[in-house]
């Protein structure tokens, strides 16, 4: 069964090119049939690998070499796909979930054109991540990297009519290409230092080639965190993700929510034994998680547009996750990655079909009252909500969001700063979730309810739910209930975390989380549902935070600007033409000396006696 | 009978250079053959001083030869002033001025 | 022999110079003759008497009846107009001034040395064709085969193309095509 392995990504590619060359001409069934029917396929393909997989007792992997792709004099690349732990929750994951809102959107695309290519696109996407994940060595992964991006690109742009999402998938694509090239310099590194880029190899000679705290370990960490900061939207290059939510909402929940953002992650998760051997890089990604966590939580609370809530929102749950992998907390990042896969999705499918119902009205402010018209997504998006603030106990975000904070202050990397930031975040997390939840579904409704989303958009709604509760169960933290399923298949592959010891037990660090998210709860409820203390905030201050902290205006002044001003001055061809007059100088000159062949026999009779006269001379006096 | 060479030759000299100076300075085609005739002429008289000087008869025969160059090329020549008038009605040379 | 010898120069020299300052072609041609007459004075001082005659006979007395001929047949006094022109000073300044460095030249390099004297025999026209016979007999066959060129590439160059007669067509008493218009030169069409 595990030979099958293969198929996981070929039926999404499968899928990819019987949509584009023959989409047009099938009907819409077919072409949603075989749209979600192959990632479908896949996600069955990959339960029936994991139960088979998870039979496998100790280090368990798996690796299939389909075909060598080229070779340069001693350098060669396979096409080879690698299973083992880590990428089996990936692909699990990217399937699974991917499935769901591949369904979702046969209903939610249904009266939007392109159909066959929107699917189309989908299922490349899923092809490229799963060929990410799967990958080998790292020129495959890269493959599948640019692969997610220009995906992104096509499907951000998917309504190309409008010039504003051009626009918006022209930014994200640059900005991403950013953090790809510092990627692709750092794999050039790897590949100078150890000959090759297969994984396995360079896992092995890691601790021999590359000296604990070193510089080379730090500059090649920092170019892979370069690069996966531009995909995940992390600090610096987080400006693309909220002008990405123009595409449509099963995209946002798919490569935005769920999975290409979360490709950073696993690329760190994936170079672990690169960046354990520099702590010092570590410490810089836990505190780009951190203060990216803060950043955008702090955005969030202040946007208006349903999606853009979730898109801060979503920037600053992968800040969790990079404060966990930068604490050395693996298999804690891992599990939070998985779990906010589901929720995240929930919640977008779930705006998504609260935009549809509301005939594409997104601003916040304009919905309310929705809890009584809409029940069933009302129930899931509270629950997704829920789950995103972490509410105790009943949620899966609680488990994984609380072992973050906690190891953000037991590992050894970990200081009391990163939990404090968790904290914060957490609470800020509660407030602007459960913001959501007030101002959409409570309150008086101002828009009506125009269209009742139907089966296929609620169904995925419902499971995606239920996981979303009961996904965290499988693992538990020590002191309440100890179920390690979870952590145990990751440090297959990824590390164990060492605590340092600290006087603090575990519990008071629950307690205060748990705490936390009710108290942003309520503090929520006060300002937008009861409305008994006053949000009024300066109008400049909204504005700062609105625009995401005015990063955007700041890349303006010191990158776009400059750039622009050069490009003037450089539009006459100034240092063209320079370098050119010297060839015209010449020309000229050619000119010049053409004058004396102008046919005329007087004049060539004339030159060839003064070159004899020369000759003469020269012979006479030499 | 004796003349120093230096004369003769200088001589020579002169005539080429008319013949030069007229060759560069007429615009009538024929004048310029009548110019390049007696270039030919003062060759051929380099040869016969140069003959006379080392008392051999190789001087002579190569001034025949001379000669009989300068009879094929005369008559090839006119024939192409010949054609020309025919072409351009004058023996302009500036109507010559294609091959630039 | 030596008057002769300086007499027939000078005479040379300013013959030639009127060759290339004259307007009329057969002014010109004139001065030519008598330039070559004096050469062939100078080659007779020389002891080159074979060559005085050829001289008169080939080159005079053939090549210069050419010219002649042609200057007959193409009426060229119907191109004085542009030799007026070309007799101004700005045409001959260059060359004039070319010439004189030249003849600068040629006197210096010829005076440097000492003056070589030498005394003069007669060579006869029996050693001429002994040698040329002799020793240069190749040369002779390839000069034939030279005036036979120039034999053929005058023909070749001067001959009119055949014109069309189809006289059948034509009634009686209409102008053919093969008729000579009057009052034109032979070669005029």
């Amino acid at each position: 069964m595990l030979q099958l392995l293969w198929l996981v990504p070929a039926l999404p590619f499968l899928g990819f090119i019987i949509l584009i060359l023959f989409g047009k001409f099938l009907s819409k069934k077919i072409q949603a049939i075989i749209g979600s029917g192959s990632v479908g396929l896949s996600a069955l393909i990959v339960l029936l690998i994991g139960s088979e997989f998870l039979k496998l007792q100790g280090n368990a992997q798996y690796s299939q070499n389909l075909w060598t792709w080229f070779t340069i004099s001693n350098f060669t690349t396979i096409i080879g796909l690698h299973l083992d732990s880590l990428s089996l929750v990936f692909i699990f994951v990217i399937t699974f979930v991917g499935f769901l809102i591949h369904v979702y959107s046969i209903e939610y695309m249904n009266n939007e054109e392109g159909y066959s290519r929107f699917f189309a696109y989908m299922n490349l996407f899923i092809g490229s991540m799963i060929t990410l994940v799967l990958a080998d060595n790292l020129l495959l992964m890269y493959l599948g990297w640019e692969g997610v991006g220009l995906c992104s690109y096509l499907l951000i742009g998917f309504f190309y009519k409008d010039p504003a999402n051009n626009y918006a998938a022209r930014k994200a694509f640059i900005v991403t290409r950013i953090g790809d090239t510092a990627l692709l310099i750092g794999l050039i590194l790897i590949f100078t230092k150890f000959g090759t880029l297969d994984l396995q190899t360079i896992m092995n000679n890691a601790p021999a080639t590359i000296a604990l705290g070193s510089n080379l370990a730090l500059t090649v960490c920092l170019l892979l965190v370069g690069g996966a900061v531009g995909k995940s939207a992390q600090l610096p290059l987080q400006v693309w993700l909220p002008d990405a939510m123009a595409g449509p909402t099963p995209v946002s929940a798919l490569i935005h929510a769920a999975t290409m953002v979360t490709a950073g992650v696993y690329l760190i998760a994936r170079t672990h034994f690169i960046f354990v051997l520099s702590p010092l890089a570590m410490s810089i990604v836990a505190t780009i998680g951190a203060l990216t966590l803060l950043i955008a939580g702090v955005s969030a609370l202040f946007q208006y547009d349903i999606k853009r809530v979730l898109a801060y929102s979503t920037i600053s749950q992968i800040g969790y996750m990079f404060l966990a992998m930068g604490v050395g907390a693996w298999s804690a990042g891992i599990f939070h990655f998985m779990i906010h896969a589901f929720f995240k999705a929930l919640l977008f499918l779930a705006a998504g079909a609260v935009i549809l119902a509301l005939h594409h009205e997104q601003n916040m402010f304009n919905m309310g009252g929705l809890r009584k018209k809409l029940p069933v997504i009302f129930w899931t998006f509270l629950i997704g909500s829920a789950s995103l603030a972490a509410l105790p106990l009943i949620t899966a975000g609680f488990f994984s969001k609380d072992s973050i904070l906690w190891f953000a202050y037991s590992s050894i990397y970990g200081s009391i700063w990163f939990w404090l930031a968790g904290f914060v975040g957490a609470f800020i997390t509660a407030v602007y979730s459960f913001r959501m939840v007030f101002i959409v579904f409570f309150g008086e409704a101002k828009t009506q309810v125009h269209y009742q989303p139907g089966i296929i958009m609620i169904l995925p709604l419902i499971i995606l739910a239920f996981f979303a509760i009961f996904g965290g169960f499988i693992q538990l933290p020590e002191n309440i209930g100890h179920i390690a399923i979870f952590s145990t298949l990751i440090e297959k592959t990824l590390p164990h975390i060492f605590l340092k010891t600290v006087k603090v037990h575990e519990w008071i660090f629950q307690i205060l989380s748990a705490i936390v998210s009710i108290i942003g709860v309520y503090f929520a409820y006060l300002i937008f549902l009861k409305k008994s203390v006053s949000a009024s905030i300066p109008g400049l201050v909204q504005q700062y935070f609105l625009s995401g902290w005015n990063f955007d205006k700041l890349y303006d002044i010191l990158f776009v600007k400059p750039f622009i001003k050069i490009s003037e001055f450089t539009k006459p061809d100034r240092i063209d033409r320079y370098l050119d007059s010297f060839g015209e100088l010449f020309n000229d000159l050619g000119k010049v000396v053409a004058i004396i062949q102008n046919g005329r026999l007087n004049w060539y009779l004339t030159g060839i006696i003064a070159g004899l006269i020369i000759v003469i001379t020269l012979l006479i006096y030499l | 009978m004796n003349i120093p060479i230096e004369h003769q030759l200088l001589l020579a000299g002169i005539l080429f250079i008319i013949g030069l100076t007229g060759l560069l300075v007429r615009r009538n085609l024929l004048f310029m053959l009548m110019s390049l005739e007696l270039m030919m002429n003062s060759a051929g008289l380099v040869f016969v001083i140069a003959g006379a000087y080392l008392n051999q008869p190789d001087g002579q025969v190569m001034f025949i030869f001379i000669l009989a160059v300068a009879a094929a090329e005369v008559s090839v020549a006119l024939a192409l002033v010949i054609l020309m008038h025919k072409h351009f009605k004058n023996l302009n040379t500036k109507n010559l001025n294609l091959l630039k | 022999m030596n008057n002769i010898f300086y007499i027939s120069a000078i005479v040379a020299i300013i013959s030639s110079l009127m060759v290339i300052t004259r307007r009329n072609a057969i002014h010109a041609l004139l001065y030519l003759v008598l330039s070559l007459l004096s050469v062939a004075g100078i080659f007779y001082s020389l002891g080159a008497a074979y060559a005085a005659i050829m001289e008169i006979i080939i080159y005079a007395g053939a090549i210069v009846i050419l010219f002649v001929f042609v200057v007959m047949m193409l009426n060229i006094s119907q191109s004085l107009k542009e030799e007026k022109l070309s007799t101004s000073l700005k045409y001959w300044i260059i060359p004039t001034i070319l010439a004189l460095i030249l003849i600068g030249e040629f006197v210096y390099a010829l005076f440097k040395k000492n003056a070589i004297v030498s005394t003069i025999s007669a060579i006869g026209a029996k050693e001429v064709g002994i040698t040329m016979f002799s020793t240069y007999l190749i040369v002779v066959e390839l000069a034939g085969v030279l005036l036979l060129a120039g034999i053929v590439g005058a023909y070749h160059l001067g001959r009119t193309k055949k014109r069309n007669l189809h006289r059948y067509n034509l009634p009686a008493n209409s102008v053919e095509e093969g008729d000579k218009k009057p009052n034109d030169s032979i070669f005029s069409d």
